[in-house]
């Protein structure tokens, strides 16, 4: 309804004749969740941001590794840089990640570090995925970051097919993330008895997505290996 | 002009001091292209006398000849001691009293010739030559025109020694990086241009800096596919140079390169995309330069139980996504094949993600209060909590036969502070390994 006002009022001013388009959808890459794929249409854009945040235990970094097994599996190249040197390749490679495929750049604790090879790396081209993973960086320095660099970033990778994915504990590309997937632990699941037969089951977890034009809210389950 | 030299011993290296067009006719002749030597020495008698020169210096015993064509110039080297300079146009009386066997002709011929009394140059030189072709053939012919010492052809060069190699030694000591850059880019473009002039990449160069006042220092470049792109090549001299920069001032500089085929490889239309190999080689040279040689690569896991164990490791040879492509195909041809021949079932329950552990480099050391055997609490950097719930212990250890063992204790605890961590207690203490995430 709004858009037909606007679309009045604009004919009004320039005169009739426009041909008015819808806006190019992005090609999407699956993330190799279900739930998540399903609600998203399809998984992560192709030439965006996209931020995952949430707390520690949330998931976060097992959407990622899915996200990075997804592209692998298909031959894609990735990059992850890890400004907090916190990468396992074990479970890593459990989750089906080719770690052949996977570039490493690990920071130094540097955020700044890890935001330039970012750069240099979209800059360079050829990757199907490049994460920046500031998932234990401690907020109030992710936070430091200007939103001149992410909107950097995003005009980088903006006619690039790669999808951009930035990890942290809280939101901190705003307006510059074309997707934002918030993670959140619903319940820990355990199995046995406590003190005797007791093993860590996995999390459930829920992801929050907003989108320009939608939200939802998919749940999948972390399974511990 | 054309030089021929005859005579024992190694003589190829002595036409190369002459010519670059040297053919090796025999074991025991070369000729070679002497054109232009004239500017250089004088007249065609200097010329001779400079190569003579030369071959005696060299210690080599030889017959020399000059001569407006390479086949008469051959004749008169194997058919005539010392040397001679064959004036253009005298070839045939030049050459007249020289014997037919010389031009090595077939036995069949040689009878022929030998029964019609005719044995030397000059007697075959003045046959007519249609009735050589009606009676002896197109060998007769060209029989008949070397003996005349009329007969044109080119050389059949042998191939230089290939060098790839430049070297420069700048008037005072360089100091600065740019300067030395500037040095490095004009060898580098010859050096590009020489391979380019073969067909010709490079997929390694040394750098070779002599120190004032005395010491070397040397760097390699690789890259992973062999390229001619000297931009790129500078680029990344540029950024080794910054990362590793010579010690003191630099007097002498070298540059060499290694000969290599170059890449020609088409990727097909649905290879999925991956960094083209020397651009990532520059992207990563950057990223070198800002996070640490060691720390930027492909990791590969190891074979052992040890935790936390894995082994980094260059970007593999020829990059990513060379000679993968057809791989790729039938992988995808396959998977389409067996979609039809084996219909997908119907969907049950989604599997679930596998978890990610998230790893605290160096594991942070904690406090942990015991309630009998069991964490009750953690304290850690970072990490301050209850613990709610916990899964453990599970007792590992390995590498006993070797100087570094390990062994310990884990817990998986899930604390107050809402996260589930690896938890675990060795004779040094006890540390929080990571996190499930």
């Amino acid at each position: 309804m709004k858009n037909a006002a606007w679309r009045q009022e604009f004919e009004s001013v320039l005169g009739t004749g426009w041909e008015w388009q819808a806006p190019h959808e992005p090609e999407r890459a699956p993330t190799g969740i279900a739930e998540i794929d399903a609600a998203l249409g399809g998984g992560l854009p192709r030439g965006a941001l996209t931020e995952i945040f949430g707390p520690a235990s949330s998931g976060r970094a097992s959407l990622l590794a899915s996200i990075l097994a997804q592209a692998t599996s298909r031959q894609e190249i990735c990059a992850l840089v890890d400004a907090e040197d916190a990468f396992d390749p074990v479970s890593a490679a459990a989750a089906g990640v080719m770690l052949e495929r996977l570039l490493w750049v690990r920071c130094q604790h540097d955020a700044e570090q890890a935001l330039k090879a970012v750069d240099l790396l979209i800059q360079g081209g050829g990757f199907g995925v490049v994460a920046l993973d500031l998932a234990d960086t401690p907020p109030e320095i992710a936070r430091r970051i200007s939103l001149t660099s992410w909107f950097r970033l995003r005009r980088a990778v903006e006619h690039a097919p790669t999808v951009l994915i930035s990890v942290s504990r809280r939101p901190n590309a705003r307006t510059c993330a074309s997707l934002t997937v918030e993670c959140a632990r619903e319940r820990v699941e355990w199995s046995g008895v406590r003190f005797t037969s007791r093993l860590l089951r996995g999390v459930r977890v829920r992801a929050t997505s907003t989108q320009r034009r939608k939200a939802c809210s998919p749940a999948f389950t972390v399974r511990v290996i | 002009m054309f030089a021929c030299i005859h005579g024992q011993g190694d003589l190829t290296p002595l036409a190369f001091e002459f010519s670059p067009l040297v053919e090796r006719t025999s074991d025991d002749t070369v000729t070679f292209d002497a054109s232009g030597l004239e500017r250089l020495f004088g007249v065609a008698q200097d010329v001779a006398a400079a190569i003579m020169r030369r071959a005696a210096q060299r210690g080599l015993r030889v017959n020399l000849a000059l001569a407006a064509n390479p086949d008469a110039a051959i004749c008169a080297a194997r058919g005539f001691a010392g040397t001679h300079v064959i004036p253009q146009g005298d070839e045939a009386k030049f050459l007249g009293a020289l014997l037919l066997a010389q031009l090595a002709p077939s036995d069949e011929l040689m009878e022929t010739l030998e029964r019609w009394g005719i044995r030397r140059f000059q007697d075959l030189a003045a046959l007519p030559p249609l009735g050589i072709a009606e009676r002896l053939g197109p060998e007769g012919l060209r029989l008949r025109e070397l003996a005349r010492g009329e007969a044109a052809r080119k050389l059949l060069p042998l191939e230089g020694p290939e060098r790839f190699e430049d070297e420069m030694e700048p008037e005072y000591p360089v100091e600065l990086l740019e300067p030395l850059l500037f040095l490095l880019a004009r060898l580098l473009g010859g050096v590009t241009t020489r391979l380019a002039t073969r067909a010709l990449a490079t997929n390694e160069l040394r750098i070779i800096l002599k120190l004032e006042p005395r010491g070397t220092h040397e760097r390699v470049l690789r890259l992973p596919v062999p390229s001619l792109d000297s931009k790129a090549f500078l680029k990344l001299m540029h950024l080794d140079l910054s990362a590793h920069p010579p010690a003191a001032p630099v007097v002498h500089v070298r540059l060499e390169a290694s000969p290599a085929k170059p890449q020609s490889a088409q990727s097909g239309l649905y290879v999925p995309i991956a960094p083209e190999p020397v651009k990532l080689e520059l992207t990563l040279a950057r990223i070198k330069g800002i996070v640490g040689e060691a720390r930027v690569g492909v990791v590969e896991l190891v074979d052992t139980h040890r935790p936390g164990a894995f082994k980094g490791k260059g970007v593999g040879a020829g990059g990513w996504g060379v000679g993968e492509g057809r791989a790729t195909r039938i992988f995808r041809f396959k998977k389409q094949r067996e979609a039809l021949l084996f219909p997908t079932p119907i969907p049950g329950p989604p599997a679930p993600t596998p978890s990610s552990f998230r790893l605290f480099r160096p594991p942070r050391p904690a406090h942990v209060a015991l309630s009998s055997t069991h964490p009750e609490s953690v304290a850690a950097p970072g990490i301050r909590g209850r613990v709610i719930d916990l899964a453990g212990p599970w007792r590992t250890s390995g590498d006993w036969w070797t100087v570094d063992p390990w062994s310990r204790d884990e817990w998986d605890v899930a604390l107050s502070d809402g996260a589930l961590y690896r938890l675990y207690c060795c004779p040094v203490g006890w540390f929080v390994e990571g996190s499930y995430d």
